[in-house]
């Protein structure tokens, strides 16, 4: 079983200030979508409405079609899993995984391989002596094994190192083949997960920038590298960069770019290349001012 | 794994397409599933299957419900005609450009070829 997510007008205020304002999307049933988003742009505080750790301050998440917010039937379903494991300094690594296995869809022997695998000491006994990325893992362990509809990795894998993420990225997408779920994942490691995202969703600043399959968002993306003098191939699209090296230029455009965009192009003898997703979050989002 | 010119599932269908010219798979054998090849690859497995999908499309592949993908009787023949066809626009004309561009002979070019030839020959 798995569950499709609505999300409409979510507004989630903190004060005065509105981590999420009137935020719509939706996240198909069964599918492993990415999440990304600057700092502070309102992911965490999305993934914990999901999960109904958060109450909206107005508008609505329905998961599955009902509200997740003190639903005792939804709750088991949902396994949101954060980097901090949402545990008290007290619990010991045991203790995590019995809490895990209070879910119906746990799997125990597949729990102690993971274990195993990622090499956590869970017999060290208290969480709080695990290293930060054995206790990203053995949260990763928790969140895979608990093979919930709805599972949320939110920014989990952050403190373990490379051999470990790429471990966990194999775990998740064989596990995800046997076992289909929908699955959110929030990344900075752009370029490291975006394989494994059918559906990409972007928010800044609360609110939605876009969503789509992966495959389509890229290809609405290019980056076009002209001498920079010549008429502008690219007006009439989004310029979302642009950059200069001595006579040429080089600009990244975003939209609809039209059938016969490519072949223009290069018939103008103009070089064409992709842009990756990282690069497309990064134009897209940059613009906004930093704040301090 | 991928370079990112084209999509990933793109790169696939032609990666089978190369495979089937070659005669690594044969018309009527069995191909790898989506699943295997999204677990090789590292993507996900409806990305793969878009790879698939298109194969299905151009008739390269076939389905059997049940069993899985398998390349289709004319496959090989197909595709092997359709790359003759591209091979002059392709291969032959870019590299007479190049040659041009940086001041190689044409007739070293034949030269060359033809030599190739000979080897082969042996």
């Amino acid at each position: 079983m798995t569950l499709g997510i609505e999300v409409q007008d979510l507004t989630v205020r903190f004060g005065d200030v509105a981590a999420l304002d009137a935020l719509s999307l939706h996240f198909e049933s069964g599918k492993v979508h990415g999440l990304l988003g600057r700092n502070g742009a309102g992911k965490s505080t999305l993934l914990a409405a999901l999960a109904a750790y958060r109450r909206p301050t107005s508008g609505r998440v329905l998961v599955g079609g009902e509200d997740p917010f003190e639903n005792p039937r939804l709750m088991p379903q949902i396994c949101l899993i954060r980097e901090t494991l949402d545990v008290y300094d007290t619990e010991t690594c045991r203790s995590v995984l019995s809490l895990g296995a209070l879910r119906p869809t746990w799997d125990a022997v597949y729990a102690e391989e993971l274990v195993e695998k990622f090499e956590i000491p869970v017999n060290r006994r208290w969480v709080t002596k695990l290293s930060r990325g054995k206790k990203a893992a053995l949260a990763c362990v928790v969140g895979l094994a608990s093979r919930a509809p709805l599972t949320i990795f939110d920014e989990a894998y952050l403190g373990m190192d490379a051999p470990s993420r790429a471990a966990f990225y194999d775990e998740l997408l064989a596990d995800y083949m046997r076992h289909p779920r929908t699955i959110v994942i929030s990344t900075h490691l752009i370029e490291e997960f975006s394989g494994l995202f059918e559906q990409v969703a972007i928010i800044d600043s609360g609110r939605l920038v876009l969503q789509g399959e992966t495959d389509e968002i890229r290809a609405r993306g290019a980056s076009v590298i002209e001498p920079a003098e010549v008429v502008d191939r690219v007006a009439g699209h989004a310029v979302v960069a642009e950059r200069r090296l001595g006579p040429t230029k080089s600009a990244t455009v975003y939209g609809d770019l039209g059938a016969d965009f490519e072949e223009n192009v290069r018939s103008a003898g103009l070089e064409l290349g992709p842009v990756s997703l990282q690069d497309l979050f990064i134009h897209l989002t940059a613009n906004r001012s930093v704040k301090p | 794994m991928f370079d990112e010119r084209s999509p990933i599932y793109q790169q696939i269908a032609e990666q089978i397409k190369a495979q089937i010219v070659g005669g690594e798979i044969r018309p009527g054998d069995q191909v790898m599933s989506t699943n295997q090849y999204a677990e090789f690859y590292r993507i996900n497995p409806a990305t793969a299957a878009k790879g698939f999908h298109q194969l299905v499309e151009e008739g390269v592949l076939y389905k059997k419900r049940g069993i899985g993908m398998f390349v289709s009787p004319d496959a090989y023949d197909r595709l092997r005609s359709q790359r003759r066809e591209r091979f002059f626009a392709d291969v032959v004309d870019p590299m007479v450009a190049e040659a041009k561009l940086i001041g190689i002979d044409l007739a070293d070019v034949v030269t060359r070829i033809k030599a190739n030839e000979e080897d082969d020959g042996r």
